[in-house]
């Protein structure tokens, strides 16, 4: 009998399977020429596994509303920023934009609000995008089967939930109003997902909360037990760090670029299929060297704030106090709605695609048709 | 230099014989290959790389993931891998991606409304972790396909009995694989495919594990009529060049098996006869 994920979780580290024992030590302190063993091992694993391609995405954030409060996070519901909600037309309009660039992969993000962000409201816009993005995510507030049901039928593929920080003493501190409080819903929204339809599952830890080594055996652990549970989904992991937002949320503990790739590396070596998304959270030359590494997602000119892309909702900007709508008393014409955080590598996709080239890497744009699920559009 | 060294022989013609007969060639579904080396698209570091090494490899058939390429036939300069594909070659759609026969037969109809040939390489893998097929799924898909007309290469493990039921079913070829897509671990299958092969009456063609030319060798050496190989040229410093080699390799395995090797044996073979004493000169 497999046991819960809380029980596995809650007994790490010291009890840990085979494989994460295995794991744990790809964590130990390494010499650099031990470093340069395991990056080298772990080039050759991704090659061998994803070939000498980079699948690339772009996030569309529609929403920045949100119900809760989250210490990190530049969208928390008591910080007094701009928000917006994109219109359908408006969301339509960012991923036209988007798919003139060439991107055919994109993951639809807002803030945990039912009423700015329903379930009603997320399929609308799956649906009116897909004519021309053939693959579409999700990542917004965690949701039941039944609802997530209704986005794989309207057309997504991809779920992302981070948990953010798998150590609970500490989620607790950061998650301090909201449905976002409770740890295990959080934890078990993968499973809810699979079991709703979706393939394409990614996982995560915002590193810089707490211990970088338990995060990572933490985060590795949950994996292990999705690819038991979850036999048809293909997962993705990815390790954030934090960046600067709204709030002016500091790190609690640090995460370097020797850890960053010690875990990249590790994640590889130990599960060679999974795929390792790396976002523009990091800067250029770090993410220049990292795409050799074992990364397999990019994404690129990202924005994180609604309307990012076309300006789109500058019209709508509000604020929300108490759930409700208030409008500005003044507004300029240069303003924009809030970013959840500040982006590092600002480069525009065709910059970072000839980057790709001249490393030997195919940008690929188109993995996935729609058409697999459903009669075409 | 050298020529001039060989000009000097008496019998220099004796070393350079004339050159072999052509091997057989590789017939399936009433088409005619010279080529017994099948090509896989995926994993290249470009599309102009892809080009050469399908060029240099000689392949007749080269196999491509619908899911990568724009089946709407508004010519989508983001997903225009078949823009890459030699002219000269047969299209072999695949059906990756899939993970059941509703989905795999959806996407070969779909591929044949945007103009690609009716041949289909059926794989349906569900798990995404080690992409082996899922026997069950493959067989009512292939039933389906073969009623519709499609030329079906179907993707399997390397099963006896799911073969012959593959063929039953009237399938052009099976595709067992030596080892999991992309291991390189060569033909850890071999007990069964030798099986396969001895059952056959439909081509074999070993699909997937081959990281070497001298695994693409073995396989044809045992009596594989084809082999299908991507990981290995497609990931290699010199895609060109490794293509070249699994060429050569192929051809030499099969002219192997064509003139028959010789039976192995774990001791030596004595050249002087050792009993003809008894029987008197």
């Amino acid at each position: 009998m497999t046991e819960s994920l809380a029980t596995i979780l809650d007994a790490l580290p010291g009890r840990k399977s085979p494989l994460l024992a295995r794991f744990a030590t790809l964590l130990e302190p390494k010499t650099p020429a031990q470093m340069e063993a395991m990056a080298r091992e772990s080039r050759t694993i991704t090659r061998r596994n994803f070939g000498r391609t980079m699948r690339i995405f772009a996030p569309l954030y529609v929403s920045n509303e949100c119900i809760n409060n989250c210490r990190y996070c530049g969208f928390s519901r008591d910080n007094p920023i701009l928000r917006v909600t994109l219109s359908v037309a408006q969301v339509v309009r960012e991923a036209a934009h988007l798919a003139d660039q060439g991107f055919r992969n994109v993951l639809l993000v807002a803030g945990e609000h039912p009423r700015f962000v329903s379930e009603g409201y997320l399929e609308q816009c799956i649906a009116a995008i897909r004519e021309r993005v053939p693959t579409v995510g999700i990542e917004v507030g965690p949701m039941e089967t039944p609802e997530y049901k209704r986005m794989v039928d309207a057309g997504c593929e991809g779920l992302v939930v981070y948990q953010e920080t798998y150590d609970r003493a500490v989620y607790e501190q950061m998650h301090t109003a909201g449905p976002k409080r409770d740890f295990d819903w959080r934890l078990a929204c993968p499973e809810r997902g699979y079991a709703a339809g979706f393939r394409r599952i990614g996982i995560g830890a915002l590193f810089g909360l707490s211990d970088w080594r338990l995060e990572a055996l933490r985060l590795a652990a949950h994996l292990e037990h999705l690819y038991r549970q979850c036999w048809k989904a293909v997962f993705t992991v990815s390790f954030p760090r934090l960046r600067p937002a709204a709030g002016g949320f500091k790190p609690l503990t640090e995460f370097a670029d020797t850890a960053l790739v010690q875990t990249l590396c590790a994640f590889r070596l130990t599960f060679p299929e999974v795929g390792i998304v790396l976002s523009t959270r990091e800067p250029a030359p770090l993410r220049d060297a990292l795409c050799r590494l074992g990364v397999t997602m990019m994404s690129a000119g990202s924005h994180t704030e609604p309307g990012g892309y076309t300006g789109a909702g500058a019209e709508d900007l509000h604020l929300t106090v108490r759930g409700r709508r208030v409008e500005l008393e003044t507004r300029a014409a240069c303003e924009r709605a809030e970013g959840q955080f500040g982006i590092a590598d600002t480069r525009d996709m065709p910059e970072v695609a000839a980057m790709l080239r001249g490393q030997g890497i195919d940008p690929v744009w188109k993995d996935w048709d729609p058409a697999i699920l459903q009669p075409a559009v | 230099m050298l020529n001039g060294m060989l000009n000097c022989l008496p019998d220099a013609d004796h070393l350079f014989p004339a050159m072999p007969a052509a091997s057989q060639p590789l017939t399936i579904a009433s088409r005619t290959f010279r080529s017994r080396l099948m090509l896989g698209t995926g994993k290249f570091a470009s599309g102009e790389l892809m080009h050469d090494a399908i060029a240099a490899s000689g392949s007749e058939i080269v196999t491509v993931a619908l899911r990568r390429a724009d089946l709407t036939g508004k010519g989508d300069p983001f997903a225009n891998i078949l823009d890459f594909i030699p002219k000269t070659v047969l299209l072999l759609p695949n059906t990756s991606g899939a993970m059941n026969a509703e989905e795999a037969v959806r996407l070969a109809r779909l591929a044949v409304a945007a103009g690609l040939p009716n041949w289909v390489k059926l794989e349906i893998h569900p798990d995404p972790r080690y992409l082996l097929p899922d026997p069950i799924e493959t067989l009512k898909a292939a039933e389906t396909l073969v009623k519709e007309g499609f030329t079906v290469l179907p993707y399997i493990n390397a099963d006896p009995v799911l073969a012959r039921r593959l063929q039953d079913v009237g399938t052009a070829t099976v595709m067992p694989l030596g080892s999991p897509i992309g291991s390189h671990q060569g033909i850890t299958t071999r007990r069964q495919i030798e099986i396969i092969i001895n059952q056959a009456t439909v081509p074999v063609v070993v699909d997937a594990g081959i990281g070497a030319p001298s695994h693409a060798a073995e396989a044809l050496e045992m009596g594989a009529d084809a082999v299908l190989v991507n990981t290995a040229v497609a990931i290699a410093a010199d895609p060109v060049r490794m293509a070249v080699a699994f060429r050569q390799a192929v051809e030499a395995g099969r002219a192997a098996f064509e003139i028959g090797l010789a039976e192995a044996s774990s001791e030596a073979g004595a050249t002087s006869p050792l009993t003809t004493f008894l029987y008197g000169t």
